[in-house]
């Protein structure tokens, strides 16, 4: 009896696997990835506070107070009790240093607010509308800072959402562009054969032979330093992406090059199948998943590229907020030793790109649902 | 121009004739590309001093550097792989495979700040460089080579575990492959201690991509140390050539491209001659 009804499940398992479309074994396959569940879950926060960043700041992410430079991340306190606030900030230049020192005033509390109505902004480049998740009313209109200020006294907390919309777009962006270039390139070299193929081949391998960071270098400095942030934003996109379609171009070119020798693309063309047919119809099912699966490692390739050159000062830049841009700040060890939370973008970054390269391993076993190892 | 004096036509003709701008850009290039070979790579326009003097040390500690970060990586990622690989999902496996993740993940400058930041906490005194104050611009002898060593092992972890963490995985993946093959099955099955099949049979096999992959490491290492050369204030090839590309410095950003690009070069050659040399098989067919 216990075994009967164990056996069921099994079996009905295995009829539907006969029967379940392709997607669906890839889903099947990817759901066991532990890592890649948790990964896509932080990574669609992610992209929610990219959709949303406007909502989420507390404050004007590009307004700079000189009083405010350098504070601590402040703490919210109450947070058991659901009544949720913040503590009134006393600023002392220190006489000996001549740094501003932050002291909390525990006399003076502030309760925090959700769905604060603040400053006016465009939800989604939409709808009118002033409210944030979260604020404090203070006479002097002074916010409060969940993560700190830099140097420059803006708030960190804010400008990490906006950052995050501005890297995550950088990395898709770019990756369309590798995708384009890649699917383009690689089909037509493992489609065609012969010496297009060679000659492809061989421009790849010039292309990765080059020590990519110099050269990105070398082509962001020849951006114009008078362009404004779109288009040294496209620049700097293109110039990344412009390097790491070789990738993408190699894994489709191989799946060209093993299935123009199977039989049903024989069958098809014996059939009388046109070429775009027998490539889009016939072929291209069938590596989707593979496509896929290296458009997501591309993905923090570009991000850490955009990051290292905003870094260095060649990349974005001022008054654009990007992961890279805010990181400029925590450039030598004083900082960090002194303001350690300047670091809190890096975490992000590391985040981010975890999170892609944990998917697109997921999504890389889990793409040839049909063979490999169980 | 810039601020300063006036400059008439004829002075600025005689300025491009000095310079050879008034020649067709492949001249130009052909021009630069003879003497490049001869070994004079010209004049830095933004420091006014011959770009060869400019580039020498730089280049012989990037050299080391590169060398001693290959050393640090091939010293860990070849046992960790193969140790990954063997004890697969046991909890050595996971610890490794999790570091790996967080290695690739970590852009090198933060890698670079966190860990300065604990060798500073731990007193360890390294502050960025590759020299002491007092070797700085002192000539080569064998205090300053000590000083060296001393210096150079904190810019090699750090870049070596960027390129650690993917060589490892691609170990421990060709070791999964190898062990599962009848061959190795067979040696068991005759007795042999199981170490020396693994170390004599797969790993030999599995070694093969690692050796061809060192060429494409190359340019990786030279990319990572540009950035980590910045944040440590490393003497070498990568901060210079940034400097040079703000400053407009073509000479000196295309010669140092142009090194790169050679050692890159050099650095596959030498990947391929240790490949034929651990693979009988290439060797014949080659």
């Amino acid at each position: 009896m216990a075994a009967e009804s164990l056996a069921r499940p099994q079996q009905l398992e295995e009829e539907e696997i006969y029967i379940a479309p392709q997607w669906k074994l890839v889903w099947w396959r990817f759901r066991r990835h532990r890592l890649a569940l948790v990964a896509a879950g932080f990574l669609s926060i992610f992209f929610l506070i990219a959709l949303f960043p406007n909502f989420l700041s507390i404050h004007d992410p590009k307004i700079t107070h000189g009083k405010d430079s350098l504070v601590g991340p402040q703490r919210i306190n109450g947070l058991w009790k659901l009544s949720p606030y913040v503590y009134d900030l006393e600023t002392v230049r220190n006489p000996d240093t001549f740094a501003l020192e932050h002291t909390p005033v525990k006399d003076t509390k502030f309760p925090v607010n959700f769905f604060h109505h603040g400053q006016e902004y465009k939800l989604l480049w939409l709808f009118r509308t002033d409210i944030h998740l979260m604020g404090i009313d203070t006479e002097d209109g002074r916010p409060f800072y969940p993560l700190g200020t830099d140097r420059l006294g803006r708030d960190i907390w804010s400008r990490l959402a906006h950052a995050i919309r501005l890297s995550l777009s950088v990395g898709m962006v770019g990756m369309l562009i590798s995708l384009v270039l890649g699917v383009l390139l690689g089909g037509i070299s493992g489609y065609a054969g012969g010496w297009v193929d060679i000659a492809i081949q061989r421009l790849i391998e010039f292309i990765i032979s080059i020590p990519t960071l110099p050269l990105w270098i070398l082509l962001a400095a020849l951006v114009p330093r008078t362009w404004g942030i779109v288009e040294v934003y496209f620049a700097i996109t293109t110039i990344i992406s412009l390097l790491g379609w070789t990738g993408m171009a190699r894994v489709v070119r191989g799946r060209f090059l093993s299935l123009r020798e199977e039989e049903f693309v024989a069958a098809a063309r014996l059939a009388g199948a046109r070429e775009g047919r027998i490539i889009f119809r016939h072929m291209l099912p069938l590596f989707v998943s593979h496509i896929i699966a290296s458009v997501t490692l591309t993905v923090p390739a570009i991000i850490i590229g955009e990051t290292a050159l905003s870094f260095l000062g060649v990349g974005l830049r001022q008054p654009a907020i990007s992961l890279g841009v805010m990181l400029v700040e925590a450039q030598n060890v004083r900082s960090i030793a002194l303001t350690p939370w300047v670091l809190v973008p890096g975490l992000i970054v590391i985040l981010i790109v975890l999170s892609f390269n944990f998917i697109g391993d997921g999504l890389r076993d889990a793409a040839d649902p049909y063979g490999g190892r169980g | 121009m810039q601020q300063g004096f006036p400059v008439t036509k004829e002075e600025e003709a005689a300025l491009r004739r000095q310079y050879g701008l008034d020649q067709p850009i492949y001249m130009q290039y052909l021009k630069w590309l003879g003497k490049v070979l001869r070994g004079d790579f010209g004049l830095s326009t933004a420091r006014e001093a011959p770009v060869n003097d400019l580039v020498k040390e730089r280049l012989l500690l990037t050299v080391s550097l590169t060398f001693v970060t290959i050393v640090f990586i091939w010293t860990l990622a070849i046992p960790i792989g193969v140790l990954s690989a063997v004890k697969q999902y046991s909890i050595i496996d996971y610890i490794f495979t999790f570091t790996a993740y967080i290695g690739v993940a970590t852009p090198n400058f933060l890698l670079a700040l966190a860990i300065l930041w604990v060798v500073l906490d731990l007193g360890g005194g390294y502050i960025g460089g590759l020299h002491s104050p007092e070797y700085m611009i002192a000539p080569w002898s064998w205090g300053k080579f000590w000083d060296l060593l001393k210096h150079i092992w904190v810019p090699a972890i750090i870049l070596g575990t960027d390129g650690m963490a993917g060589l490892t995985r691609i170990v421990r993946a060709n070791m999964l492959d190898e062990l599962n093959k009848p061959y190795v099955l067979t040696a068991l099955a005759k007795g042999l201690p199981v170490w020396k099949v693994i170390l004599k049979y797969p790993m030999r096999t599995a070694l093969n991509p690692f050796f061809s992959g060192i060429g494409y490491a190359l340019p990786n290492l030279f990319s990572g140390a540009t950035i980590l050369g910045v944040v440590l204030g490393l003497p070498i090839i990568g901060p210079l050539l940034l400097e040079a590309t703000l400053d407009e410095d073509m000479l000196l950003a295309g010669s140092l491209l142009f090194i790169l690009a050679g050692l890159t070069l050099i650095g596959t050659l030498i990947s391929d001659i240790v490949l034929a040399w651990a693979d009988p098989r290439i060797r014949i067919e080659g």
